[in-house]
This record gives structure tokens, C-alpha cells and sequence, in this order.
């Protein structure tokens, strides 16, 4: 048994890599200038820095470095990409275009956009937990300014297909945002490519630190203008003023730099890590479902139901194992995952899932580890359960009359 | 969420799991909540007829660590006491017990209702044994 605990919850957030720490060090001490600082050395060392990092980031996607807009993470590049276009193009229309399973960050701020008076769509997703760009044709009309689909779902790792809505937002004259913080140094993108217009991540899931992230915004074919949400010095042209935090900045720039050299093999790892323990565990547990779509998924993500067992009391028997649920045991409204939900996963198989992530530092032995542990603690859990004992005598559960609660 | 020692001590040796013959006259199952809502709980109790007293207590939930404790625990308290007495069982006792956070209140509310479900059904059986017995006289 490796040491505990085991991390396998990098969807949630990874561990910064010490190749990345090592960068930022010496912008906190020696080099610890002010970017905007234009009189002195000082300064100037850390604009360099700067630079250097947007060049670094913006490689990964095929974007022009002066295309990159620091902020403070995905949460606030999201906000920044929606608000900002919403109020910048209020003249033009009202209409957002999003989807049901986006992270909460592009939901709810879609939800205050409309007690403000605009208008949102959103898409419900297939069985696996894609949007389809005949959908988005279908949702786009003449007040249409925005569309907003994430590359990647967080939880069930499901690839969006990009490109065919890229290609139709181009088509449609309507602006392209995604939010590619989980597929940035997992998959290939390419801004050009997909037609993607706004592109936001974050550094902490890519091995970086937390507190730092990026908005892509196109600079031209079309030259993207947003309404700043912040307002100061006037920083990163204007969109987003703040003295820019170097050394998050150099770790963001490194972090993504590492992804872009070492993506093509640290994925084929991560998804022959990823294959073992979901086969390994779906081999020899009868009545578990892998949720989410079966090959376009992020390398590293299994997101998997487990009749008959409630995530949450799983997790305790695992608690060696960091990993994620979509039970909501612990939350006050007692419902799961709006993203599972909206696949049309039951609820039941809802609370009985778990969402394990497989990133850079995971080894093939903590895998092996974790297939032994999940499947002990599940046959354990499952002589426990009730619903587990109807089934084994024949009752279907779906006659039964429950009592919810 | 940090789990209470005696939550933990619970979910990792679970008292009386198990199940006992549903068609006994002197068992009475409950069985409450919904897979849908994450917990189910089966709550058995087998009573001596001539005493009252519940001798025997089995459970099986379906749910969180601290549905698991709160029925293993309840087991462990049923056992002994009169049918009455078990009545008297509330699930402010549980919350105290295992110290449950505010969250976890309702795996607490449930085990309560399990032992009334429980007592309910085996209190049913007698009523049909009574009221079948003078018949089986005549």
C-alpha cells in the first residue's frame, strides 16, 4: 500500500508542481518589481516576467500573447468574458446561449445577467452529457450576442465538441466563450481552429497556484471588446485593472508551459492510469456505471455510480482516497449533482457516485491500491444495504412506494 | 466534513447488521426513506411476547456514514428495552450521542422513524394474532 492519503481528485485541484514553485520563488524576494512600474529595473524585470508568462499561456492555444488577460482565476474570467460582453454588446442584443451542466461560475452569473433584463438559453445536454451544435443553431436568433459552452465538463469529464460550435458562432456572427479549465494541458486547442473568441482557465488546475488565472479575449477577425468589471489603473488594457500578482503570474506561465511540452505523454499516461482503474473496478464490481460519455472524456477523469451504495458513506470507507462525490448528503437541500441530473442519471445512481481524478502525480501503485480498497469497501457497503438485499430477493425497487424525505 | 469518533467507531464495526424472517409474528420491520434522497434504512426488532421486551435488533441502511451510525446505534439501544420504552427514543438522543452536526440531523430524524416503523408493524402482527386466535378456538 503506497502512503495515504491517496490524491485523486484533480478535477477538484492539483498539487502545484515543483518546477512551477521553483519559478515563482524568486519573484517574491529578489525580483519583486511592479509589472506597471515603468522608471526602474525593478519594474522592468517584472514585465519581462510578465510577458514571458503570456507567451507561455497563450502557446497553448495558439493565441497572440497580447491576447492573454491576467486575472484572478476561472471564476472571475468567466464573469469578466459573460458581464463583460453582455454590457459591451447590449446595444446588439440580449441573448445568452449556455448550457445546463457549465460550472456554477458561467450559470449563476447567466442568472444574474437575466434579473438584469437579458435573456439565456439553456441547453439541456444528451445521455452523455454533450451539447450539440445543432442545438445552438437552433437556440441562436437575431438578439443572440453571446454563446458560452465549456470544453470539458468538471465532473463527468465529457468533451464538448467545440469546434462544430466554434465554426457556427463564426458562421451566426455571435461571439464564441468557453470555459477550458479543465481541458487547458489535457486536450489539444486551438483558438483559431474552434473559432473560439473568449477562453478562460486557471492555473491551479494545471499543477500551478491558486489565485491566478486568464481570460483569452481575440484580439482581431473579431477584435472582442468587453466592459471592464473592475475598475483602476487601467491595467491589462484596460479590461481588468489590479497590480498584476508576478509571481502567480510566472507560476501560471511555467505551470502552463510544462502542460503544453509534457501534454501529449503525460495524457497517454493519465488515460492508461485512468482505463486501469476504471476497468479494475467496473471488472469486478456487477451494477456500476460510468457516468458521462465513454471515449470523448478527459484523460484522467472516472466518474462512476455504484448501485446499491450512497457516495458519501463511500468516501468515508475510502478516506484514504481523496476523490469527489455527487451525493449531497452533506448539503442542506439533500439533492445531487445538478450536472448528473441533467443527464438523466436517477437520483439514486446520482448519490451513489464518485468522482475519481487521475493527474500528473498519481502512480500506477496507488491505482492498484484504490481498485482493492473501492471494491472491498463496496461489497462491505452493499451486505449493509437494504436496497442491495431487495434486489438480491428479486424485489424491484422501482415498486416499492418510499417514503421521500 | 470531520466525522465524530463515535460516528467513525460506528461505520467501521457497524452493530447488528443483518436481517431477521420479516414473516415471524414477533418481528416487526421498518423500512423508511428513499433511494432518491440518498437513505434508506431497514430497522428490524424481534420481541418476546410474554415480556414485551425486544431481544433481538437488526439493521440495514443504505446512506452517509452518519445514517449508518445512527441506525447501528439505535439497534444497540433498542436491545432490552420494552416496546414501550423504545417509544420513548428520540432522535435528540442520537444527535447528542454521536454528535451530529446540523447537516446530519436528518439521518437522526430517520433512525427515529425507522424504531416507530418498526414497533408499528410488529404492534400490527399482534393485533391480527389477536384477532385471528378466538377464531381458531371456535
Amino acid at each position: 500500500m503506497p502512503k495515504h492519503p491517496i490524491y485523486m481528485d484533480n478535477n477538484s485541484t492539483t498539487r502545484c508542481d515543483p518546477r512551477v514553485v521553483e519559478a515563482m520563488l524568486p519573484y517574491f524576494t529578489e525580483k519583486f518589481g511592479n509589472a506597471a512600474s515603468r522608471s526602474h529595473a525593478f519594474g522592468w524585470e517584472a514585465e519581462a516576467a510578465v510577458e514571458e508568462a503570456r507567451e507561455q499561456i497563450a502557446a497553448v492555444f495558439n493565441a497572440g500573447p497580447k491576447e492573454i488577460i491576467f486575472t484572478s482565476g476561472a471564476t472571475e474570467s468567466n464573469n469578466l468574458a459573460i458581464k463583460g460582453v453582455a454590457a459591451m454588446y447590449k446595444k446588439k442584443g440580449n441573448h445568452i446561449v449556455t448550457q445546463a451542466t457549465e460550472h456554477k461560475a458561467v450559470l449563476d452569473t447567466c442568472k444574474r445577467l437575466e434579473r438584469d433584463g437579458f435573456q439565456v438559453t439553456y441547453l439541456p445536454v444528451d445521455k452523455y452529457g454533450q451539447v450539440h451544435a445543432e442545438q445552438v443553431r437552433e437556440a441562436i436568433t437575431d438578439k443572440t450576442i453571446l454563446v458560452s459552452i465549456m470544453a470539458a465538463n468538471n465532473e463527468i469529464g465529457t468533451v464538448m465538441p467545440i469546434q462544430a460550435i466554434g465554426k457556427l458562432c463564426k458562421e451566426k456572427g455571435v461571439l464564441f466563450h468557453t470555459d477550458a479549465v479543465q481541458a487547458v494541458g489535457k486536450i489539444p486547442l486551438d483558438v483559431e481552429a474552434m473559432g473560439i473568441d473568449l477562453l478562460s482557465l486557471t492555473a491551479h488546475k494545471v499543477y500551478g497556484p491558486k489565485g491566478v488565472g486568464a481570460l483569452y479575449v481575440r484580439k482581431k477577425d473579431p477584435r472582442v471588446r468587453l466592459e471592464p468589471q473592475i475598475d483602476g489603473g487601467g491595467h491589462e488594457r484596460g479590461m481588468r485593472s489590479g497590480t498584476l500578482p508576478v509571481p502567480m503570474i510566472v507560476g501560471l506561465g511555467t505551470a502552463c508551459d510544462l502542460a503544453r511540452r509534457e501534454m501529449p505523454e503525460e495524457s497517454a499516461r493519465t488515460f492508461r492510469l485512468r482505463e486501469k482503474l476504471r476497468t479494475g473496478i467496473m471488472g469486478k464490481l456487477p451494477e456500476t456505471y460510468l457516468n458521462g460519455h465513454p471515449t470523448e472524456r478527459l484523460p484522467g477523469n472516472a466518474n462512476i455510480s455504484f448501485a446499491y451504495v450512497e457516495g458519501e458513506g463511500l468516501m468515508m470507507g475510502i478516506k484514504d482516497v481523496a476523490v469527489s462525490s455527487g451525493s449531497a448528503c452533506t448539503s442542506a437541500s439533500l439533492e445531487p449533482s445538478y450536472v448528473l441530473r441533467a443527464l438523466g442519471v436517477g437520483d439514486e445512481l446520482a448519490h451513489s457516485s464518485i468522482r475519481f481524478g487521475i493527474g500528473r502525480f498519481n502512480t500506477e501503485t496507488e491505482v492498484d491500491a484504490v481498485v482493492d480498497l473501492v471494491t472491498r469497501e463496496v461489497s462491505r457497503l452493499r451486505e449493509m444495504s437494504p436496497l442491495f438485499e431487495l434486489v438480491q430477493q428479486g424485489v424491484d425497487l422501482k415498486t416499492i412506494e418510499w417514503a421521500a424525505h | 466534513m470531520p466525522y465524530s469518533d463515535k460516528v467513525l467507531e460506528h461505520y467501521n464495526n457497524p452493530r447488528n447488521v443483518g436481517s431477521l424472517d420479516v414473516k415471524d409474528a414477533a418481528v416487526g420491520t421498518g423500512l423508511v426513506g428513499a433511494p432518491e434522497c440518498g437513505d434508506v434504512m431497514k430497522l428490524q426488532i424481534k420481541v418476546n411476547p410474554a415480556t414485551g421486551v425486544i431481544e433481538d435488533a437488526r439493521f440495514k441502511t443504505f446512506g452517509c456514514g452518519s445514517a449508518i451510525a445512527s441506525s447501528s446505534l439505535a439497534t444497540e439501544w433498542l436491545k432490552g428495552k420494552t416496546v414501550d420504552e423504545a417509544l420513548d427514543i428520540k432522535n435528540t438522543q442520537i444527535v447528542e450521542e454521536l454528535a451530529l452536526p446540523p447537516v446530519k440531523v436528518h439521518c437522526s430524524v430517520l433512525a427515529e422513524d425507522a424504531i416507530k416503523a418498526a414497533i408499528k408493524n410488529y404492534q400490527e402482527k399482534q393485533e391480527v394474532v389477536e384477532a385471528r386466535e378466538p377464531a381458531a378456538v371456535g
